[in-house]
């Protein structure tokens, strides 16, 4: 049977009012992660970042990993959700949300990375470009500003691109919800009623903030990969960075969203909602990604390789046949040679399937940047100043609780808002499902009726 | 602010109740404005949904925009001015690297008119006089009068009814 407004309603607020053993269980490894990082950044505070691997001419290592990896997963939600807001693709709503709250919060955990790197955070303001008193002016030709005023906005745009279509689904636990829940809902709701007014204004505002949130989630990339190729070294003073980076990061952020899915799916019972098709129609955008991502790492090392310059080859060899070769093939069995054939066959592209291709992309996609860093500030273009570079336990402690940190805010988010937006998904009961060119027949193929036999004209 | 209303089940029918209480406004002394439609999603393609905004929210963006990029290339270039380091004989305010942060800026800008110009036009926050009912949400649409006559109540109740109400309620218009 077709699910009817009210039951869409009761299924996606359920969550909110009663979690599984499941989900406490999941809730107690994601924060023993994050309790073990924060007991690491307290004895590093102590000792110092000497505690750390880095030391000349490796001074960038696991942190600025995290920081590009973290940034690169961001690239999941916002992007993806306006791209498919604009294109007016259906079997977008289960999913929109889902996708922005992995952005909102990867692009906080990449912020944060920075605040650990620099030692002493609690002169982390000093990054912040304003003049002072203390003569260190804003310098807008290092990477490092622009840093700043991508990532900010984004994190602006991301969360209101986040909470814009959410204040409805506040309203809707406002009005469901009881004592000091119902006044947080009712702060949180802003006093929304639903009048059309407010509807059409609503529409409108996504509507701008899908045209404007794709351009700042390219350049944010793009930037964090200037970081690298504005710097004379070699493999990273390259013009392909840009492009090269914004696609690692759709491809890291697709397997993110497929993953959080997956989980999300068993944890909150929300199995009619994020369905097959769904997974299927994401694999196939990770197909894609995988695809391109490949042809980006062949294009860039052919580059180097034909140019023989002695510098790059270094890092080049370093990389592929030396000391980083184990980490180089693992990352390219992860994000091409196990992915591929499990997105490219149809019987495959399964939830299990998509799930473990997004897992190895996960994987594959932090060796990737990994092997970007180490590998090249190891060998700079003086062979005098090569060395090498081990992360310590405090390092690998921190790159795991950075992603218990997101798992812990994903999954406390989870039980405060609606995953999935309750009046797009009742937008898709409407005759035309919310849009005009929209056949019924069509929306039953893109998983957007979810359940029910075809209408008659179909079925005949 | 209290508020009689009914609760529709369609569209249609929340449309034929919209269409009465308009023709009854002069005659129940009550003006069109203080009709008032509440539902938990939005329906396109119906008179009572058409098109309420006034002004352009996109113009609003452009505007933010040119002021996001105005701030971006100000900060940008007085700062440069008020400290000039050595730069070996290159620009001192430099396009290339200045724009990219102007381009922030004019995102920025844009993004947070988009955010005040909802607010505004969508008249929130608003925690006072908030007429709306748990039915809503089950897929029900209100159409009712806020503050209407003393005198006319019965007669509005009756004409909602007549329009296909699945109920009819009154609201004190509290949250």
């Amino acid at each position: 049977m077709q699910r009817t407004a009210e039951q869409i309603e009761q299924d996606l607020l359920r969550p909110l009012f009663h979690s599984s053993g499941k989900y406490w269980v999941a809730v107690a490894i994601a924060a023993s992660l994050l309790l073990a990082g924060v007991a690491a950044f307290g004895y590093q505070l102590y000792t110092g970042i000497g505690v750390w691997g880095i030391n000349s001419p490796v001074f960038w290592a696991f942190d600025i990993t995290n920081f590009v990896f973290w940034i690169g997963i961001s690239h999941a939600g916002t992007l993806i959700s306006a791209i498919l807001r604009l294109t007016n693709a259906t079997w977008r709503r289960p999913v929109t949300r889902c996708a922005e709250a992995i952005t909102v919060f990867s692009v906080l955990i990449g912020a944060i990375i920075p605040l650990c790197h620099i030692g002493r955070p609690w002169l982390g303001f000093w990054m912040i470009p304003y003049p002072n008193e203390r003569h260190i002016w804003p310098n807008f030709r290092s990477p490092l500003a622009w840093d700043f005023f991508a990532i900010s906005t984004y994190l602006t745009g991301s969360t209101t691109f986040l909470y814009l279509p959410t204040i409805p689904d506040f309203a809707a636990v406002r009005d469901a919800a009881t004592g000091f829940r119902k006044k947080v809902y009712r702060i949180l709701a802003l006093g929304w009623q639903g009048t059309p007014r407010q509807w059409q204004r609503l529409e409108i505002a996504m509507h701008i903030m899908a045209v404007v949130i794709v351009p700042v989630a390219v350049s944010v990339h793009t930037i964090v990969s200037w970081d690298f190729a504005m710097t004379p070294v070699p493999m990273w003073h390259s013009s392909i960075f840009g492009p090269y980076f914004v696609a690692g990061a759709i491809f890291s952020g697709i397997a993110a969203l497929i993953l959080a899915m997956a989980l999300l799916r068993k944890l909150l019972h929300l199995e009619e909602y994020l369905r097959p098709i769904h997974f299927q129609n994401l694999g196939k955008l990770l197909l894609t990604m995988s695809l391109l991502w490949f042809y980006f790492t062949f294009a860039e090392r052919l580059t180097a390789w034909y140019g023989n310059s002695p510098p790059e080859m270094a890092v080049f060899w370093e990389s592929i046949r030396k000391q980083f070769a184990p980490l180089f093939w693992t990352m390219v069995v992860c994000n091409f040679i196990i992915p591929v054939p499990i997105l490219a066959i149809k019987r495959l592209r399964t939830i299990t399937g998509t799930a473990i291709a997004s897992a190895t992309v996960v994987v594959g996609m932090w060796l990737e940047r990994f092997l970007i860093v180490v590998p090249a500030l190891e060998h700079k273009f003086l062979p005098y100043s090569w060395g090498t570079y081990r992360p310590t336990w405090v390092e690998d402690t921190l790159m795991a609780s950075s992603f218990g940190m997101m798992a812990l805010l994903y999954l406390l988010f989870s039980k405060f808002v609606p995953m999935i937006s309750i009046w797009e998904m009742k937008v898709g009961l409407q005759p035309h499902g919310g849009s005009p060119v929209i056949a019924t027949a069509d929306r039953q193929h893109h998983g957007l009726v979810l359940e029910g036999p075809l209408p008659t004209d179909v079925a005949e | 602010m209290k508020a009689v209303y009914g609760l529709y089940a369609d569209p249609e029918a929340a449309q034929r109740a919209v269409d009465s209480l308009r023709a009854a406004s002069s005659e129940l002394n009550f003006k069109a404005q203080q009709i008032i439609i509440v539902s938990g999603e939005p329906h396109e393609g119906y008179e009572f949904t058409d098109s309420h905004v006034t002004s352009s929210p996109y113009r609003w963006a452009v505007l933010g925009a040119a002021v996001g990029g105005t701030t971006g290339y100000l900060l940008t270039t007085l700062s440069q001015k008020s400290y000039p380091i050595h730069t070996g004989g290159m620009s001192l305010t430099p396009t290339w690297t200045n724009g990219i942060i102007i381009y922030e800026m004019i995102m920025l800008g844009a993004i947070l008119t988009t955010l005040v110009v909802l607010l505004i036009g969508a008249g929130l926050p608003n925690f006072k006089g908030v007429i709306t009912d748990p039915e809503v949400w089950k897929g029900k649409i209100l159409v009712g009068v806020v503050d209407p006559p003393e005198s006319s109540q019965a007669e509005l109740e009756r004409r909602l009814q007549l329009a296909g109400a699945s109920q009819v309620k009154q609201s004190a218009g509290t949250l």
